[in-house]
Parts: C-alpha cells; structure tokens; sequence
C-alpha cells in the first residue's frame, strides 16, 4: 500500500518551471527567450508567469516562445505571434493602447492633481503664516500678555 | 460539547457587540456617564466572550474533532501539533473568527488603556470598534460559521494544504489580521472625532501608538509571508504582485501614510482634516483586502475561499462603513480648521510630500489590482496586469521617497531653509554616490539597477544616521545618543531598515545568478564560485507525507562548506507536491538549491541560485518593525495618555 501512495505520488510529482531540455543552446537567444518568458502569464495559473509556472500549458509556450525567436522573429514580432493565438490575456504587462491608457495614465495623472491640491495648500498655510505673523492677537489678549509678564 | 459552548459564546458576543453600538453612543450623546462608561466594561466582556470561543474552535482543532465540517476539511489527525493550532486559521471561517477576535481585542485593549481618553470620545470610539465586530459577527454567524457540525463524523480529516504548514505561514495570517484590524482603531478613533467635531493635537497623539502598532503588524505579517514565499515556492521570488499581496501591501502603504501625518496633527494641528480621511480608507482597504480574498472576482494563488455570496456580504459591511464614514467626513469635515502655520520648505511640506507619494503608489497599486476586473466590465477586454506593469508603474514612486526622505526628515518644523539642510548632507551624498559609481564600474556590462540601489540604500541608512549624530549636537556624545527620546531613534531605525530592504531588493534582482541542468550523481558542476555535486538521492517518510531527498555537497576553492538537502515532497492526503528549497544563508549571498525530477538518463535537474542580500529584505523588514516598536515606547505616548487629566486634577500634596 505504501509502495503504492509512493508510485502513484511520483507520478503526480509537479514538474519544474523552466526545464533544462528547454534551454536553446544560444545563450543570447535564451537569455531573451526568458525576458519573453516572464512577461507572459501562464493561462491557466493564477497569476504566474510561464517562466515560474510548473504547468504543462506553460511548457509549450515557453517553447513556441523558443522556437519563434529560433526561426527568426524579433522580440515583438514573437509576442505578436502569441498574443494573436491567445489574445491579449497573456500579456502580464498590458499594452498602452485604447483603455489601456487610463490604467498607465491613473498613476501619473493622480500624481499631478496630488502635488497641485498639495501645493496650493502649503502656500495657503505660508501666506496665513506671514499674515498671522503680523498680527496674531487681539488687542484684549495684548493687555493680557502685558499683565501676565508683568506679574 | 465544548465546541457547542463555544458556538454559544460566539452568539452572546454578537449580542453583546450590538448593545455596546448602541448604549455608548447614546450615552454620549446625552452626557449620560453610565451609559457611557458601560462600553468599557462591553468591550472586556465582548473580547472575552470571543476569546473563550477561539480557544473552543483551536480545541476542536487539537484534539482533532471531526465532527466539526472545518476540522474535516482542513485538519488530519497525522499532522504535527503546529499545524493543528494554525490550521484554526488556515481555512476561512476560522479565519474571520480569528479576524473578529483581533477587532475585539483592540476594543478591549482601548477601554483598558484609555485611561486618559475624554469619556465621550472613549464611549464613541469603543462604539463604533463594537460596530465593526457586529457586522463580522453577522457575517460569520450568517455565513461562514465554523461550528457548523456533520451529521455522521468521519474518521479522519482531508488535511491542510501542504503549502500552508510550514511556520513560516502558521503566524503570517495573524499578524496581518493583527495590522489590518489594528487600522479598524485608527478607523474608530476618525468617526468618533467626526461624531464629536473635534480633532486636537491630543486627538493626534491618541490615534498614533495604535497606527504604529498596526504598520508594525502588517510590516511583519507581509515579511513573514514573503519570505515564506522565498524558501517555499521554488525559485526564490519573493514578491509576486498577486492580487492579494497588494491586499495586504495597499494598507501598508496607506498606514505609513498615516502615522506621518499624524505626526503634523500631533505637532502642528495641521493636516486634520487629511488625517481623518486617511484613517477612513486605511481602514477601507483592509476591508477591500479582506473582499478581494474571499470573493474570488481576482484569481490569485491565495484563494483558499471563495464564495460569490460571502464576497457581496464583506462588499455590504465595506459599502456600509466606508459610505457612512466618508457620508459623515463630507458632512462634518470643515468645521476642523487647521490651526499651524507652515513655509513652503518645513517638516511639514515633506510630510504632506511623503503622503502624496505613499497615498498615490497606493493609488497606483490599486488600480493595477482592479484593472482586470474594470476591463472586462466596462471595455469587454480581458487582460492581465502583473509584475511588469508594477514594476514600471510603482518603483518610481519609491524611488523618489527615497531620495527626498532623508533631506525631508531633517529640515526644521514650521519653516526651513531647502538649500540649507540639503547643503548640511553634501558628504553624505558624495559617500553614497562614490558607493553607487564604485559598485557600476566593478559590475560589467550590466542594468543599473543594482547600483542606483546601492545609492538609494546607502543615502537612507547613511542619512539617517547623520540625523541621529544632528541630533546629539554633532559631536559623538554617546551619553546624549542613548538619552535621545524612542521617538528618534524609532524614525532612525525604520528608515534605516526601508533603506536596506531597497538595496537589497535591488540588488537581489540585479546580480542573481541561476543555474538549470540535468546534474549526474557525482559529477561536480560549477556554479558561480560554487562547486556543486549530487551525491545522493533518497527517499524518505515523514508524519504525513513522503519526501525524496537530495544530499548536494556544497565547495568553494576547493573546500566543503557543507551539505544541502533539497527536498520534493508530497502529501498523498491532500495529494499535493511541494517544493522544499534547501537554502545555504550566509551574510552576504544565499545559495539556493532545488532539487527536480529524475530523467531518462538517470540525472536529476537541479536548480541552483546565488541570491545576493538576499536576508537583507528581511534584514531591513525587521528594521522597520523595530523602529515602529521604539517610536512605540516613546514615553511621550504614555505621558499624553494622562495628560489631559492631570491639570484638573491639580496638584496632589507632596
């Protein structure tokens, strides 16, 4: 029975992100077959990478990846070459096209309104600041001081 | 039976809760001293109440009573005593029971330490705490009840998903419930200002210690998970910009922000009205953590429940408490002038800078996480956005804190001179920037990641104790040093440990070096410096799963440094793999080794990463925990807690 969970446990063993019977012999293709690699999502993982993903779907594209960049393909022409098999899903970095752009543009464009509501508040508070410095206290509270310091 | 008085307790709690909404905000209403003083005794009660529930739920665990549904599904009897206890957290119901008890035990921590609370402002901040554990009460009791029993108990359970037990994970979950519902007092103090309509410096320094407390948490619930990540998942990441890591990483942001505008209504009574705000929707992104993991609208490697129906409950109690906060905010908000004065160059403007980065990279953040979701609604696309997109679109925010962070954190309150504190860390940056030069000529060829890490690194730590040595009079005087208030040394501290945890994320990501091969038993491979050989393969059986070993020697010129042990393992009950990463951790640089399948030629592929700093991330996590706990300890926290009272008091005979 124990020889048995063991068998059956091997076989259900998980296999390893990238493998080594993957990698191109060509290190600079490599190399950039695995900057490809982590810029597209593993489809049926949760948000993995095909570089870090044990999955078999991740398998076969890391080497589609592979074989486009052996045939010849630029970097770009490859990821076209995926992204017009699996749509643009894969992409773990979205393009800055169409709606696309109020995701990129979110950031940059909150920054601005940020640092010109911040601005203007802190010269609001500067310019309190050299009116209150000329008159700060009323005429009664004067008289107060001037007992107080008396005392 | 002790699980059936524990379900008991659960439901008297919930009672409880539902009085102490209502009776203490009557109570102050109407001045009503004991209407009002009844939400301290509520608070104690309601936590103890709750306390005595858990620990039924943790028994049931224990003892492994399968007739409980969430024992069954989530506990087995083989598993080791640890993992028993943590897997009364492990599973969603026992997790919110875990959730709910944080929020009564701050409650019951407010009404103890208190002391020096106005009484209405007391009464409505236990009222509103109480509120926020009746909607979870509801929502477990309604929902997710986790003494739900089966009618015919089996005789053994399904087990916790392996990836869960490990220690590293066992604490993760309760020192992030610890932050997320430590922002719920931060939260409770806001609405009961609003209620009362008026915040003050004291205001300030009340809701602070309990902001820290929570930043702290947090600080050292995500370390603890993303170390966890580093040695558990097999490759050495360590952040994935999952869905519900930004869960835990948007409250982060939100309560660094917090604590320092805290600071400026503390000193300054300036920026109330931003602080209020900001304890609102710190609050409400734990909330909206709390929704994104148990809803399932993101997929994500966290989802251990999901349920559609839950998912609208926790979207109800966010919609409830965030609408009513930001109702009440809307309503109440002008009337809190602010009151310090401040030139365009002070402590004050680079704090308000400091909020607008954190409030804004927080921004960013969450608009990554739900764009997804956004895109296909309304635009019928279906999209990703991972690392990359956070990669380009948040590092530059923390790259700019990190340069504006030491000059910031040194010019003079009220008004400064910019060039003047700028001109005073001239050294400072030369030493930083000759570090960062150095580092780029030694490393060919490569990104610059690396070294304008190192500089950004070197500029906050050194920075930082430039500012400590300002502080003792720019002479040394080590007697000074030590007499410095906790406060001081807690803002060195932490931002000492952001400063390394920068560098070493930088520096991780700029110099690993990997290794992928098909290593033969007994050949030695090169790696780096390291000379490598798989000199055995075994199996091995350990109390609940079976593992195959690899025994990988370990040399560097020509000695051994020892032997690793990479392990695959897997447990033929929840019938999951694991990984176990065999790390060697040193100072400097960790080797990491992994050990995969066997092949056809009877070579094992194995994995090998150098990872340098790679402890200096957690290094620096630690850092900024332990200067959020010595800016805790400052007394000046427990002197304000008596502050207001003493005056009225007048003096007591000598």
């Amino acid at each position: 029975m124990k020889r048995l969970v063991l068998v059956l446990s091997l076989i259900a063993s998980p296999l390893f992100a990238v493998q080594p019977d993957e990698v191109l012999d060509d290190p600079v293709l490599e190399e950039r077959a695995r900057d490809l690699s982590t810029g597209l999502r593993c489809l049926v993982c949760r948000n993995e990478s095909i570089d870090e993903s044990n999955a078999d779907l991740a398998r076969d594209l890391r080497l589609l990846v592979r074989e486009r960049l052996v045939a010849g393909d630029t970097d770009e022409e490859a990821i076209a070459f995926i992204v017009d098999r699996y749509g643009e899903y894969v992409l773990l970095k979205p393009t800055v096209t169409g709606s696309n752009l109020m995701l990129w543009l979110a950031g940059p464009t909150m920054l601005l309104i940020a640092a010109v509501m911040g601005w203007s508040f802190l010269r609001k508070r500067s310019q309190v600041q050299a009116e209150g410095e000329k008159d700060t206290l009323s005429e009664a509270e004067k008289e107060r001081l001037r007992q107080i310091l008396k005392d | 039976m002790f699980t059936e008085l524990g379900h008991f307790a659960l439901i008297l709690a919930f009672l409880v809760a539902i009085v102490q909404t209502v009776v203490p905000l009557i109570g102050a209403a109407k001045r009503w001293p004991s209407w009002m003083s009844f939400a301290e005794s509520a608070a104690i009660i309601q936590f103890s109440l709750v306390a005595f529930s858990f620990a039924a739920l943790v028994w049931a665990f224990v003892n492994s009573d399968f007739s409980l549904r969430i024992v069954v599904e989530n506990s087995h009897s083989a598993k080791p005593m640890l993992y028993k206890i943590s897997g009364t957290w492990g599973n969603h119901e026992g997790s919110m029971l875990l959730w709910v008890l944080i929020v009564a035990l701050f409650g019951a921590m407010a009404a103890f330490f208190g002391g020096g609370l106005p009484p209405t402002l007391k009464a409505r901040v236990l009222a509103v705490q109480a509120s926020i554990a009746v909607a979870f009460f509801a929502f477990i009791l309604f929902t997710s009840n986790p003494f739900d029993r089966l009618v015919v108990a089996p005789f053994d359970g399904r087990d916790l998903n392996p990836l869960l037990q490990d220690p590293g994970l066992a604490f993760h979950p309760p020192f992030l419930y610890l932050g997320y519902v430590g922002l719920s007092m931060a939260f409770s103090f806001a609405v009961a200002a609003l209620i009362e309509g008026r915040v003050d410096a004291a205001w300030g320094r009340w809701v602070r210690p309990w902001t820290l407390a929570a930043w702290v948490f947090l600080t050292i619930g995500i370390a603890l998970g993303s170390w966890w990540a580093y040695y558990e998942l097999g490759w050495g990441g360590f952040w994935f910009w999952d869905p519900v890591e930004n869960a835990s990483f948007m409250p982060w942001l939100l309560a660094a922000a917090l604590l320092h505008s805290a600071i400026v209504v503390e000193k300054r009574e300036a920026l109330k009205s931003w602080t209020i705000l900001l304890a609102i929707i710190a609050f409400g992104f734990s909330l909206i953590g709390t929704f994104i993991v148990r809803s399932g609208l993101l997929t994500s490697v966290h989802a251990f429940a999901n349920d559609p129906e839950r998912g609208v409950f926790i979207l109800l109690i966010l919609v409830f408490f965030m609408g009513g906060a930001l109702t009440l905010f809307a309503a109440r908000a002008q009337t809190m002038e602010a009151k310090g004065v401040f030139g365009m160059f002070s402590r004050e403007s680079a704090l308000v800078l400091n909020n607008i980065l954190l409030a804004v990279s927080c921004f960013v953040v969450f608009v990554g996480t739900m764009w997804p979701m956004v895109a296909e609604m309304a635009f019928d696309r279906k999209l990703s956005v991972g690392p990359p997109f956070f990669n380009a679109a948040f590092t530059p925010f923390m790259v700019a804190l990190g340069i504006v962070l030491p000059v910031g954190a040194m010019l003079p309150w009220k008004r400064g001179k910019l060039g003047k504190t700028a001109y005073s860390f001239r050294y400072v940056f030369i030493l930083a920037l000759a570090l960062a030069l150095l580092v780029w000529a030694m490393q060919t060829g490569r990104s610059a990641l690396g070294p304008v890490g190192l500089f950004l690194g070197a500029w906050i730590t050194m920075g930082a104790a430039f500012d400590l040595w300002s502080r003792t009079g720019r002479n040394g005087s080590l007697k000074r040093l030590f007499r410095l208030p906790g406060a001081d040394w807690g803002k060195a501290v932490a931002h000492t440990g952001l400063g390394v945890t920068m560098f070493a994320i930088a520096g991780l990501t700029a110099w690993e070096v990997e290794d992928i091969r098909v290593a033969q038993p007994g050949q030695p491979f090169e790696v780096g410096q390291f000379t490598l050989t798989l000199e055995n393969v075994r199996r091995v059986q350990g109390p609940n799963y079976f593992s195959t070993t690899a025994d990988v020697l370990v040399e560097k010129d020509g000695r051994s440094i020892g032997t690793l042990h990479p392990e695959k393992r897997d447990y033929p009950v929840a019938q999951m793999p694991t990984t176990e990463a065999a790390i060697d951790y040193r100072f400097l640089r960790d080797l990491y080794v992994v050990i995969g399948d066997q092949q056809a030629n009877g070579g094992w592929v194995v994995r090998t990463y150098i990872k340098p700093f790679a402890n200096w991330i957690w290094a620096g996590c630690i850092l900024m925990s332990l200067g959020g706990l010595l800016s805790l300890s400052d007394r000046r926290f427990r002197v304000a807690a008596g502050a207001r009272k003493t005056p009225a008091r007048g003096v007591p005979a000598e």
